[in-house]
Order: structure tokens, then C-alpha cells, then sequence
């Protein structure tokens, strides 16, 4: 569909208003970026839904409610078909002018919110989804998720002699999105904040499903210091670990194709929980990367 | 005012005084985050350009827009410094808390 | 005027639905509750519904979105039955803890495994203390008046906790019975629209469903269960002022039959209770003095009725679709601690029966009877037993 964008949100433009402030997210946190964001592009008639997880846990601990517009806690697994009973009732009520927003971590999207959020996608509910990736289950102590990438150190996938920590790849939640035929999908980085901020603005203005995926560094979880979450969010993009595209009419597209990438050696060495990788395991990850975007360039069939 | 104030939360006497269930006000804050900070960020008001780079990459949201330029909230500001690393001007600083 | 047809329970759930004006339904199918969600998505489809019905992928997502459309306001409606209400037994806990004030229908339906579709009452039983009210109806009839009794008990700004209406599956979901349909302005009159402040709302927003500490937990908890025993107060209330609408009552949390000067009385829970005020009409011509209590909602827990109408018999047999393992059936430790609280010091037997869709016949309840009199003759009895189990108890099973 042809999506007419009023006043482009930026940095002069978008509004003065904090819609999560307060809140006891660890300092320097990639998730609650996103959540600001997220919250000030859409703006206060707006329905937030976060599931059990980090940005529910430090935001809504009674009296200190850190939300300053309407939003609500869903179960781990519900955080989709929470959204989904809210825009049903909302319609069934006659309310107008309004935004309902989903905002899970990568193990509420990936895992355990996987149904709920494939059937929200099936009945074509007028919401969006947004998940924050922060690459492992943070609020219960960097546990491996369905979105923790190779080689990661968590505490369920400690790196040992045996084990290097998470043996598995990240599940490709973009793809997967994209495969129901969703209205609007997009993966974004708080690294590109801009770039993130025209996708929250883009799936605002869809008359359907919206989902966005978007890159969050956890530097408790990922072992760094609390100021590189910016730095670390832009590498990952620029080392071609991190797509940036977006899924409409049933097309891809890439909002960054690079002839060539930044070394993924600065990204991944000042990262603890990459500490313990050897070079060899470096190569692996760089040659995944390679297959990833030659699947991205033959496979997606970019215009 | 821009985002929620810090109100007096007086603690309730009854069982009635209580919410009928877990629904609020929201945005009612009642505690502070500036007792989290070992290092605080010092803006060179000078220095600013008014790019708001850190305005747009702080994630609490504590550095708004004043006269052109930034200001910061330091009640909830808890000192990770990305505003400083960010700044392209390097106009913030961040310094050990209570050093100034 | 109302009219009257042929319904079968789930059928009349679905009209007591409609007239209930919901604003969304969410269900996913599972046998015996699917006619019910049938009906509902034909009333949405010619109009005579106006709710959103959604489709959903679960139970779990069912009630989770129930809860979402509950949270800005609307009237909601779910449905399910046995392993879906487990499956939406985090849901269950989470909706009365956020005072959503959601009506389901729950067909029971005995829990795998070993898997049977058939009725029994294990599902809800289990799910006793997920802080919801529970009221177990006899009939098509009872079933329809309930969920509007349902959504004005449960809406209630003192109450705000959701209901479970139990049919049996089957035996009562698919059994057809002539049905008195209420007028829609009837319907009105009972049971005005859902206003709550207990929503999301633009013009005062709220933070909703958020996180306690140590320190108000109980408070919290301590308000929802005196929510919870409000309710208790507002059953009969309701009963009488649906009463004075529709000419039908249903008494409230109990229903006792021929107690008053009875020495032996079986409790019982749902749509086999019928059958034991047969029975009991039998014993009476015969001479015997017995009567029936039926538990109408086992949450609220009516204990001062249940102590009123049982305290001064002889003997009292409980009749469980249920087993609590290791211990005994569930509705028996319920009445049986109401009634040592009461000091009533009378022989009571707990009988298990029905379990898996088992037959429970008149021949049963008379046994119960005859095991009551033999108690109180000095014959010992088992204080658990087991009706119409087709096999000897040995040493090795």
C-alpha cells in the first residue's frame, strides 16, 4: 500500500514528551532506548502491551509506575494475543485515533510469544509488534535464547572446554514475519535511531499488522561498558551481522547494502561474552554472515 | 512539564487506600534514579551545537531541549554515558559524581 | 416477549451470550464446548451478535485476549473446556488478579491422561483456587439465566472478578430441553453496559496489570479474595432481582431439596443432581428421610449454607466427578472442612463417581444412601469409595 507520511518525525520534529521515564532499566540499556522511541513516535492515544520481561520488570513495580500513557503487562506468552483482544475491544467500542504497540524481548518474540504473535499476523490485527533484541533472556540473568547468536556466552550456554557457548544461529524472525504475508515488516537499530524512527512512523501508518525487530545491546548481559550501546548498535549493522530492511506488498528491501563490511573482529573482541572465541570461530561467524547476505541477494529479489 | 513529575507517595492506611487492582495512574513516579550514578555527565553549553544526537540516544530520556539546546534532568540521569560518547563536539563530559 | 425453543446447553450458553450484548468473543474449539462458539460465530455472522469474534491460536491466547479486550472496557466472553482450561491456567490466575471481569463457559471434560472426551469434573476442580467464581448449572435453562447472572455478578465495581460457568460435558452441553430465550429488552433491564475505572482509558491513563513487592502483595491479594467473598453476598442478591425480571430463581450459592427434616443427605455438584432428587423422591415414598444439597458455586465457597442445611442430619454422603490424588475428592474437603468448623460431629462419606464420562445411575445414589444408613447401623465404611468401579480393589493395583 501507498503510505502518505505527514510531518517526518526527527530530531527537531518529534515530540518533547516522555512517555517512559523513571524506569530502573539498567543504565546504558539498548531495550529501553527503543521503548522511548517507540513511545514518543506514536504518542499518548496510544495502548502499550509489554509481556514479563525486562522493560515490564523495571517499569511498572507498584507505586513507581514509569509509563506515561496507557500500558499494561501481558503474560510471557501473550504479549500478541494481549494486543489482539485490545484492538478487538477498542473497534467492538468505537474508539478511533489510537495505536496499540507490543514491545517483547527477543525471547518473548522468538519463543515463547512465537503463536501468539503468528496468529495476531493470521487475523491481520491492526497492531504492531515490536521486538527488542537484546540477544539473550536478560531479566532472569542472560539465559540463551531462539535469538542468542553463535558463539555467545550466556549462563544457560556457559563456554567451557567442551562447548563455546551458544552452538546454534539466530532464528530469522524477519523471514519468518514476512513468510505469513504480513502487511509491514522491518528490521531496524537503536544504532540508527532515524532509520528506526521512519519504521515506527511507517508501521503507525499501515492498515494492518506491523512487525519490527530491533537490534537493543545489553551491556549487563553482553559484558561491556554502559556508553558503547550506540557504538556497538551501529557496528553490528556496519560488520553486515545486522540487516537493515524492510518486507511491504510482498517485497524485501534492503535499506543498506554494503559493498563491503566493517571488521567483525572490533565488534565481537569488545564484547565479554564473545571473549572466549578463537579467531577460527571469528572466521565462522563472518562466513555465515557472507551465506546470510547471499541468500539476502539472490533469494529476495531486490529491485 | 514534558514527561512525569516525582510525587509524595504516602503509604496507605487501609486496604481501601489501595488500588482495587494492579491499575494506577500512570506515570507516577515516587523515587528518583540519581542515587545509581558514579559518574555524571557536565554539558559545555558552549561546546553544544543543539545537534541533539544525545538528546535521541539517551534511554532514559533525562537530556531534553532548553533554548535551543540540551539540558539534564540529574533526579533521573544515572550516569552511562553515552551522551558523552556520542557528543560529535565532545561537549559533555562525564566526571566522577560529587567531584562538582 | 422472550420465546422458547430446543436448545442444547451449549446452545443456550450462546443465547444467554447474545443476550448478554458482548463486545468481543474469543474461543478456540475443543469438544464438548465447540456448538457454543458455533452458534456465536452464526449470531456475529447474521447480526444478531454485535461482537467482535476472534479467532485465536489457543485457549492460552484466548483468555489472554479476552483479558487485553477486558483491560479497555469491553464485555468478553471465552469458552473451553478440560485440557484448554489447563492450558489457559496461567491465564486464569491472571485475569482474577487483574480484576478482568471475563464470564467463560467451561465444559468439563475429565483431563488426559489416559484421554477422554467425556465429562467429569477434574479440569475445574483442579483449577479451584485460580481465583475465579465457579457455579456448576443442572440445566439448559439454568445455563442460559447464568451468564447473565454471571456478567452482573462479576462486573460489579466491588466484585470485578471473573465467572466460570460449568456444564457438564455432554450430559448437559449436548442435551436438547426446552428453553425460555429472555426478550432483549429484559435482558437490558437486568444487565446494564460494563462501565469500570478499571481500564485503559485516554482520558486517565493507567498502568495496568503491573508488579507488587513484598510489601503490598497482600494487600493486593487480600483485595481480590474479598472481592471474591462480596460476590457471596451479591449471588442471592442477583438471583432475586433476576427473579423479579424473568419469574426464575435459582437460590443463590446452594440448593437444597427435602434437607429441612432429613438424616441423610448427598451433596452434589452439577447436572447429575437431577437424578438424586429422583432418587431421593423414591426413598421418601419408601419411608427413608432423605434430602439433596446441590452445590451451586463451589468459589465463593458456601459454607454458612452448606453448614445450615447439613448440620442437623444424621449422615451426609459427598458426591465427587473428581479425585484429588493422594488425598480425596475435592467438593468432600470442602464441605467437610465447613463442617467440622461447624463442629457437626455426623458420619460423612465421600463417594467418587463418574469419572471419565462413567454412568453415575439411580442404583448408585441409592447405594450412597444404603452406605449412610449402614454407617450410622455401625457398619464401617470407607470413608472414600468408589461408585460402580467394575472391578475388586486387590492387593497389587
Amino acid at each position: 500500500m501507498s503510505v502518505v507520511n505527514k510531518v517526518r518525525i526527527n530530531a527537531r520534529t518529534i515530540t518533547d514528551k516522555e512517555f517512559f521515564y523513571g524506569h530502573k532499566a539498567c543504565a546504558g540499556c539498548g531495550g529501553s532506548l527503543a521503548v522511548r522511541h517507540i513511545l514518543k513516535v506514536l504518542g499518548e492515544r496510544t495502548f502499550t502491551v509489554l509481556p514479563a520481561g525486562c522493560m515490564s520488570a523495571v517499569g511498572f513495580n507498584f507505586p513507581q509506575l514509569c509509563f506515561d500513557s496507557n500500558a499494561i503487562i501481558s503474560t510471557f506468552a501473550g504479549t500478541a494475543s494481549m494486543m489482539s483482544g485490545i484492538a478487538a475491544g477498542a473497534r467492538a467500542l468505537g474508539l478511533k485515533d489510537y495505536h496499540v504497540v507490543g514491545i517483547a524481548g527477543d525471547g518473548g518474540t522468538a519463543d515463547i510469544g512465537l503463536q501468539a504473535l503468528s496468529g495476531a499476523i493470521d487475523r491481520r490485527e491492526k497492531v504492531i509488534y515490536i521486538c527488542y533484541d537484546n540477544e539473550a533472556y536478560m531479566n532472569t540473568g542472560i539465559q540463551k535464547s531462539g535469538l542468542t547468536p553463535f558463539g555467545a556466552r550466556t549462563t544457560t550456554t556457559p563456554a567451557g572446554e567442551n562447548i563455546k557457548g551458544t552452538v546454534t544461529t539466530k532464528k530469522n524472525m524477519f523471514e519468518i514475519v514476512a513468510a505469513h504475508g504480513i502487511d509491514y515488516a522491518a528490521t531496524a537499530s537503536v544504532g540508527y535511531i532515524q532509520d528506526f524512527i521512519n519504521k515506527i512512523q511507517k508501521a503507525s501508518e499501515v492498515d494492518g499488522t506491523s512487525y519490527i525487530h530491533v537490534y537493543a545491546p545489553c551491556p549487563t548481559g553482553w559484558g561491556t561498558e554502559t556508553d558503547v550501546t550506540i557504538d556497538l548498535a551501529k557496528e553490528v549493522v556496519d560488520t553486515g551481522l545486522w540487516v537493515l530492511a524492510e518486507y511491504e506488498n510482498g517485497e524485501f528491501r534492503l535499506n543498506r547494502n554494503p559493498k563491503s563490511f566493517a571488521p567483525v573482529e572490533n565488534y565481537v573482541r569488545r564484547q565479554g561474552r564473545f571473549k572466549h572465541l578463537e579467531d577460527e570461530d571469528i572466521t565462522a561467524i563472518m562466513q555465515a554472515r557472507d551465506a546470510k547476505w547471499e541468500q539476502i541477494r539472490t533469494s529476495w529479489k531486490l529491485k | 512539564m514534558n514527561r512525569p513529575a516525582l510525587r509524595k507517595y504516602v503509604n496507605p492506611q487501609f486496604l481501601s487506600d489501595l488500588p482495587e487492582g494492579p491499575c494506577y495512574d500512570a506515570g507516577h513516579l515516587v523515587t528518583v534514579n540519581a542515587g545509581w550514578r558514579t559518574r555524571k555527565p557536565v554539558l559545555d553549553s558552549e561546546a553544544c551545537t543543539g545537534c541533539y544526537i544525545c538528546y535521541m540516544n539517551c534511554p532514559e530520556g533525562v537530556i531534553f531541549k532548553s533554548d535551543d539546546k540540551v539540558d539534564i534532568d540529574y533526579d533521573f540521569c544515572k550516569g552511562c554515558g553515552i551522551c558523552a560518547n556520542g557528543c560529535p563536539k565532545d561537549a559533555i563530559v562525564m566526571i566522577r559524581e560529587g567531584e562538582a | 416477549m422472550g420465546q422458547r425453543a430446543f436448545l442444547c446447553g451449549n446452545e443456550a450458553v450462546a443465547e444467554g451470550v447474545r443476550l448478554s450484548a458482548p463486545h468481543v468473543i474469543a474461543a478456540y474449539p475443543i469438544t464438548p464446548q465447540t456448538v457454543v462458539v458455533e452458534r456465536l460465530a452464526e449470531m456475529v455472522e447474521d447480526g444478531s451478535v454485535k461482537a467482535e469474534f476472534m479467532h485465536v491460536e489457543s485457549e492460552h491466547s484466548a483468555l489472554s485476549a479476552s483479558m487485553g479486550a477486558s483491560a479497555v472496557g469491553a464485555r468478553t466472553f471465552s469458552s473451553t473446556s478440560s485440557q484448554g482450561l489447563v492450558y489457559m491456567a496461567e491465564c486464569l490466575h491472571y485475569a482474577s488478579g487483574g480484576r478482568f471481569p471475563i464470564v467463560m463457559m467451561n465444559a468439563n471434560r475429565s483431563l488426559a491422561l489416559p484421554w477422554s472426551i467425556y465429562g467429569d469434573h477434574r479440569d475445574s476442580m483442579s483449577l479451584l483456587d485460580c481465583g475465579w467464581i465457579q457455579v456448576y448449572t443442572e440445566d439448559a435453562q439454568e445455563s442460559l439465566d447464568m451468564v447473565l447472572q454471571a456478567y452482573a455478578i462479576a462486573e460489579h465495581p466491588e466484585v470485578l472478578t471473573p465467572v466460570m460457568i460449568n456444564l457438564d460435558g455432554f450430559v448437559l452441553t449436548h442435551t436438547y430441553e426446552l428453553v425460555d430465550i429472555p426478550a432483549w429488552e429484559q435482558a437490558r433491564e437486568f444487565l446494564p453496559p460494563y462501565e469500570t475505572v478499571n481500564k485503559l482509558d485516554f482520558d486517565a491513563p493507567k498502568n495496568m496489570a503491573f508488579s507488587s513487592n513484598p510489601g503490598n502483595n497482600l494487600e493486593f491479594k487480600l483485595r481480590q479474595h474479598r472481592g471474591m467473598l462480596r460476590a457471596k453476598e451479591l449471588i442471592a442478591e442477583t438471583d432475586g432481582r433476576f427473579q423479579a425480571i424473568f419469574g426464575r430463581s435459582y437460590g443463590g450459592l446452594t440448593e437444597a431439596y427435602r434437607c429441612d427434616d432429613a438424616e441423610l443427605i448427598v451433596v452434589s455438584v452439577g447436572s447429575v443432581t437431577g437424578t438424586c432428587r429422583t432418587v431421593a423422591d423414591e426413598l421418601r415414598n419408601e419411608g427413608w428421610k432423605v434430602g439433596v444439597l446441590k452445590i451451586r458455586f463451589m468459589r465463593p465457597f458456601p459454607e454458612e449454607e452448606i453448614i445450615a442445611a447439613l448440620r442437623n442430619a444424621k449422615a451426609v454422603a459427598v458426591l465427587d466427578k473428581d479425585i484429588s490424588f493422594g488425598y480425596e475428592g475435592t467438593v468432600f474437603t470442602n464441605v467437610n472442612s465447613a463442617l467440622s468448623k461447624a463442629g457437626a460431629e455426623i458420619l460423612k462419606l465421600n463417594f467418587i463417581g463418574g469419572l471419565g464420562g462413567r454412568d453415575i445411575s439411580k442404583d448408585h445414589i441409592r447405594e450412597m444412601y444404603r452406605r449412610l444408613q449402614d454407617g450410622l447401623d455401625g457398619i464401617a465404611q470407607e470413608n472414600v469409595q468408589y461408585l460402580g468401579l467394575g472391578v475388586a480393589i486387590d492387593e497389587r493395583g
